[in-house]
């Protein structure tokens, strides 16, 4: 089937099996593969991206479902070669170990942020909570956004 | 596989009777999982995500009509269900995780029919009706008569659970939900609570609804559990009278998360955290009446 769809602000129109779960269609298809696929069950959100604003697990949509929707992966999130503040504060706080799971958590974290721009910790951690963290033990990553939450209050990007 | 995602009702009828056997799926955060690990899918799936009737939530005929199609992120953050159900809200909030819940439905959750499925011991307490659909007929049923096992419904052919209808009820009424897993996020419960209780001002039970999940092939309730209670104070003492009842109704099974026989000391021990809601004067918060 014929899908149409906005991908990181770019409309695209590509052939696809119906079948075809999102996450396949993103990394193999168009091989964006900063979306990553870690227990494709729904329980790690290595692979979350945003639909129509919405955090979203690309391990369980079909191809159909992105039809007509507006989609937003990691790759983005940078605009003219400059990284998004969450992303340079997830350098900054030493958020990120082996990487694995950055995309994911910088997607929910982008996802809280815009529905709630100033969260408390707790609001922080359970915006995060579908996201697994094997190395930095997730501190450094509260820590992150909650300094890229603050850097929005005097005037930066979510 | 053919996968369908019609606009409107008519459109999924249609459907529906051009693909002959199709399955009909809503978040598919279950459906998803199930499929890939069987590797056998349906012929044709018909999605209900853009149908915007199934994702109402709204006031109809004195009571709250609830689209099974709307997402577990909408639920919780609907006036309404805040307002009138926040027992549902509170088992919501620990469903899953934060992209789970705006993917999964609360049709979902019911049809998926699993004993630990976290809406399910809020919507026997509350007494839940659910809608089933036909293009050409409509029938009411208790939640209780259509979940009929693990898995099991009593969806039939070619029907749609169309939404839940969930009785307003404006007398203050404490609520409980309490569910047991190794985390918080994404834990399937270990075993769940779910309690509502109407006292009178000195707090003397006069209504008690109770719901456990994770115990039983199904959600487990007892009137003879609930009556028990009635004319007494919330206390630990009263409440211990439960646990016996609770022993015998529940039937629990061991699997990898849990024992039976734990399973089984938490459906009781659950039930004597309602103490914290009793008099202050025999240990409790006092604020039996209070919505917390």
């Amino acid at each position: 089937m014929k899908i149409r769809f906005t991908l990181n602000g770019e409309a695209r129109e590509m052939e696809t099996d119906e079948r075809r779960r999102v996450i396949d269609l993103l990394r193999e298809d168009l091989t964006m593969t900063g979306t990553k696929e870690g227990c494709g069950t729904g329980e790690c959100g290595a692979c979350t991206i945003l639909v129509n604003s919405e955090s979203r697990l690309a391990c369980l949509m079909v191809a159909p479902q992105l039809d007509g929707a507006e989609v937003m992966t990691i790759e983005g999130l940078a605009r003219n070669g400059e990284l998004h503040p969450l992303q340079k504060a997830f350098i900054e706080y030493g958020a990120i170990q082996c990487g694995f799971c950055t995309p994911g958590m910088v997607m929910a974290s982008l996802d809280l942020l815009t529905r709630n721009p100033s969260p408390t910790e707790a609001e922080i951690r359970e915006g995060i909570s579908g996201n697994l963290c094997r190395c930095t033990g997730y501190q450094k990553i509260v820590e992150a956004v909650s300094a890229a939450a603050s850097a929005r209050k005097l005037g930066g990007r979510p | 596989m053919n996968v369908y995602l019609p606009g409107s009702l008519s459109e999924l009828w249609s459907r529906q009777e051009e693909c002959g056997m199709a399955q009909f799926f809503a978040g598919g955060t279950d459906l998803f999982v199930k499929l890939r690990a069987s590797a056998q899918y349906p012929r044709a799936l018909i999605g209900l995500e853009a149908v915007r009737e199934l994702r109402s939530i709204e006031e109809r005929e004195g009571a709250i009509f609830v689209g099974a199609g709307a997402s577990h992120t909408r639920l919780l953050s609907h006036p309404l269900i805040q307002a009138h159900f926040p027992l549902l809200a509170k088992a919501l909030r620990v469903l899953g995780s934060p992209p789970v819940r705006n993917m999964g439905t609360i049709g979902g959750n019911i049809c998926t029919a699993s004993p630990a499925g976290d809406a399910l011991p809020p919507l026997y307490a509350l007494g839940a009706e659910v809608e089933l659909r036909r293009r050409d007929r409509s029938r009411r049923l208790p939640i209780h008569e259509f979940i009929l096992g693990p898995g099991k419904t009593a969806l039939a052919e070619n029907e749609l659970l169309y939404g839940v209808w969930l009785k307003k009820d404006d007398s203050p009424a404490l609520f409980h939900f309490e569910k047991v897993g190794p985390r918080k996020a994404l834990a399937i419960a270990i075993a769940s609570f779910a309690a509502l209780i109407n006292s009178t001002d000195a707090g003397i039970v006069k209504k008690a609804r109770f719901a456990w999940g994770s115990v039983g092939p199904v959600v487990v309730t007892s009137r003879e559990a609930e009556e028990s209670l009635v004319g007494f104070p919330l206390t630990r003492e009263s409440l211990q009278r439960i646990v016996p009842i609770v022993d015998k109704i529940v039937s629990p099974i061991d699997d990898v998360r849990a024992s039976a026989s734990y399973r089984r000391a938490l459906a009781g021990n659950l039930v004597l955290r309602l103490a914290e809601y009793g008099p202050r004067e025999m240990g409790g918060k006092g604020e039996g009446l209070t919505r917390t």
